[in-house]
């Protein structure tokens, strides 16, 4: 009875009512703009599972987010913030499209995971780089990142610019079928979503984060560092090779988002005005996901599903889809302020603890 | 090439450009002192922005012409307030995580902004062009040759922004307020034993950041681009934090930092005059203020200076 009782204060129950409190902030928001929002969140979920081929694409929406999720929240687990995923995702990306383009004559099998490895890799170094300032210099990873994440954007141009453009294109040639990663049987079957091993990859990223940090004794020791560097540090621990680590492995998960955009989704690489996003989205699904693995999982599915469902409320309902942001907004904002939520809930829970009296 | 009027136009445009980034960056500044972290800076002055293009639109159908933006710097002011209220009611109030916090202000300012643009405009996800603020030439200094055209040659806004360094540094270091707002951010807890409301202090450090963020988020709209888009505010934000903390918290230190940025902005439209910048990809050009920042953060700033209490959520009840 306790452990049940604990499950409905505990971790679950807040996050769920966030998400109840976010959809009706969105739908008030709705109402004083003069739109429906019945009508909108109906069409949002049609726009989700209406078909295969929009139900396939959401997949395909929620995979990088999941992966960059995970990277924000590996790094809070070690006491770091690593603001610079999307830095670390154009890394990833670059990485995959150059090797993905360059290398020729690999039979699929070492071609594809090469060229993943290569994306993860170059994110994990790039992240390490603000780790190894970090732990050597003291600097601030958050201002390191951020100015990584504008480094890497001008470096991918550059890289793509210069060795990977067909002449008079905005975007790199395509990347060798080999290094493809997309399912083709899944594409048929979905009507043509981008369907590729990367979605396999999220769910095992997740797992392996879980058993990193939970089961093993260096995950241990980063959690360690996270929780108290000072006490680490008299425990015997090295706190500064801890902190390039962790810093690593969260690049490797934003590295490994960029490389399945790149070698399952668009299979080239574009010239970049601006930031893509995702990593900053990571954050986002991070906090839903209460930094837990699985909680990322259940996190980067909602805000895949609200995103790619935004565009059915414009269609359905005429709503801007930008609404959804607001959305997300609030779920974050009531997920963190926790305070505002149990006082909503505070006379659920009397109750039942009178109950439990009797 | 005459280089004293090129001279005299780089320094121009890198106040310009530094404009909205000292006004973020002060702002961030006063939130960061009283011991809250406001990583919603962008947010911030996205509202600001927003704001300050609607009311100027408001302003000039009504008539008011070259008032018109003037109407828009206050909107911001006050928006750049009501919104930094949320960041305050988080995270000092029902203690919620200061960084989550920030970043649900830049996920509402992203979301809200562009809904309510294209509610207003009609599904544009632009605003109309703008009346802007104009230039004002100081009578007198500005024929001054290099440094008039640089300094005294420039927008109203600028002006102020440069004023309100000096102002921010005055008012930390040399005032009451000054001091009791820092001490908040660096021992609450010894703050409050002197009967200093810790609470309130941080309330008012976190409305300064939303006035000053927005204002220079306004500055944005009403000087550089004249319209409101999804991308008017795309990272000057967290540029601007990140001259906060190079300049280690200091008002006069983030205006150096922030001077820095807006200079590298700046350069890259007179790199190209000369003959030897065909041979170094525009993309180097573009990452060196980033590449800089870090490798003077390595070699000269070391260990940063974050005030003590920064991003701990005050509870009177711990020791």
């Amino acid at each position: 009875m306790s452990k049940l009782y604990k499950i409905f204060t505990g971790s679950i129950v807040v996050p769920l009512v966030a998400i109840i409190f976010g959809l009706i902030v969105g739908a008030i928001i709705m109402l004083v703009g003069g739109y429906d929002p019945l009508l909108a969140y109906q069409s949002l979920f049609e726009q989700v599972f209406g078909n295969l081929y929009d139900f396939g694409e959401t997949l395909r929406e929620i995979t990088p987010l999941i992966l960059t999720g995970l990277a924000v929240a590996f790094a809070f687990r070690a006491g770091l913030f690593n603001i610079g995923g999307e830095g670390q995702f154009i890394v990833g990306m670059t990485a995959a499209t150059f090797v993905g383009i360059k290398v020729t004559g690999l039979p699929s099998i070492i071609h594809a995971p090469l060229a993943l490895i290569a994306g993860a890799l170059c994110g994990g170094l790039w992240a390490a780089i603000a780790g190894y300032l970090k732990a050597k210099r003291g600097v601030n990873e958050v201002i390191t990142t951020i100015m990584l994440n504008w480094t890497a954007l001008y470096l991918g141009n550059y890289i793509v610019n210069s060795f990977l453009l067909p002449e008079g294109m905005d975007h790199s040639e395509e990347i060798q079928p080999t290094a493809s990663i997309s399912i083709q049987s899944l594409v048929n079957f979905f009507n043509d979503a981008r369907m590729h091993w990367g979605m396999l990859l999220a769910v095992l990223a997740s797992v392996f984060f879980y058993y990193f940090l939970w089961k093993s004794k260096q995950g241990y020791e980063l959690r360690a560092v996270g929780f108290n560097p000072n006490a680490a540090e008299y425990a015997g621990m090295n706190v500064g090779r801890n902190v390039v680590k962790a810093m690593f492995i969260s690049g490797v998960f934003a590295g490994l988002a960029g490389a399945v955009q790149v070698l399952g989704v668009f299979h080239y690489q574009s010239i970049m005005s601006g930031s893509p996003g995702i990593g900053f989205d990571g954050i986002a699904v991070a906090l839903i996901g209460m930094n837990h693995p699985f909680g990322i999982l259940l996190g980067g599915s909602l805000f895949g599903i609200l995103t790619y469902g935004s565009a059915g409320m414009s269609f359905g309902a005429g709503v801007p889809p930008e609404l959804i942001r607001i959305v997300i907004g609030s779920i974050i904002f009531f997920i963190a302020a926790q305070g505002i939520v149990r006082w909503v809930l505070k006379p659920l829970y009397s109750k039942r603890k009178k109950e439990k009296v009797l | 090439m005459d280089w004293v009027t090129t001279l005299g136009q780089l320094i121009n445009t890198t106040l310009v450009f530094s404009t909205a980034l000292i006004f973020a960056a002060l702002g961030g500044i006063f939130s960061e002192r009283s011991g809250v972290t406001n990583i919603g800076i962008e947010g911030l002055m996205t509202f600001g922005a927003f704001s300050a293009a609607v009311a100027t639109y408001y302003a000039e159908q009504s008539g008011m012409g070259g008032g018109a933006p003037w109407v828009g710097l206050v909107a911001a002011i006050i928006t750049g307030v009501l919104a930094s209220l949320i960041h305050a009611l988080a995270s000092i109030t029902f203690k919620a995580d200061q960084i989550i916090s920030g970043i649900v202000i830049n996920f509402l300012a992203a979301g809200s902004t562009l809904y309510l643009v294209k509610l207003i405009f009609s599904g544009n996800g632009e605003t109309p062009l703008l009346q802007v603020v104009s230039k004002y030439p100081i009578p007198g200094l500005s024929q001054i040759p290099i440094i008039g055209e640089g300094l005294f040659n420039n927008y109203p806004t600028t002006y102020l922004a440069i004023i309100l360094v000096f102002v921010a540094y005055y008012v930390l270091y040399k005032t009451p307020f000054g001091l009791r707002l820092r001490s908040v951010g660096e021992h609450p807890s010894a703050a409050d034993t002197v009967g200093i409301n810790v609470r309130r202090m941080r309330y008012i450090g976190v409305m300064i950041s939303g006035a000053l963020a927005a204002l220079g988020g306004a500055t944005v709209t009403l000087t550089t681009t004249s319209t409101f888009a999804h991308n008017t505010i795309s990272g000057q934000g967290f540029i601007a934090i990140a001259a906060m903390i190079f300049g280690k918290w200091n008002p006069i230190g983030a205006f150096g930092a922030a001077a820095f940025f807006g200079f590298s902005q700046a350069i890259r439209s007179y790199v190209t005059l000369f003959s030897w910048s065909s041979h170094i990809p525009m993309e180097f050009i573009y990452m060196l203020p980033y590449v800089l920042t870090i490798i003077v953060l390595v070699a000269a700033v070391g260990r940063s200076s974050a005030p003590a209490a920064l991003g701990i959520p005050y509870d009177p009840g711990k020791r």
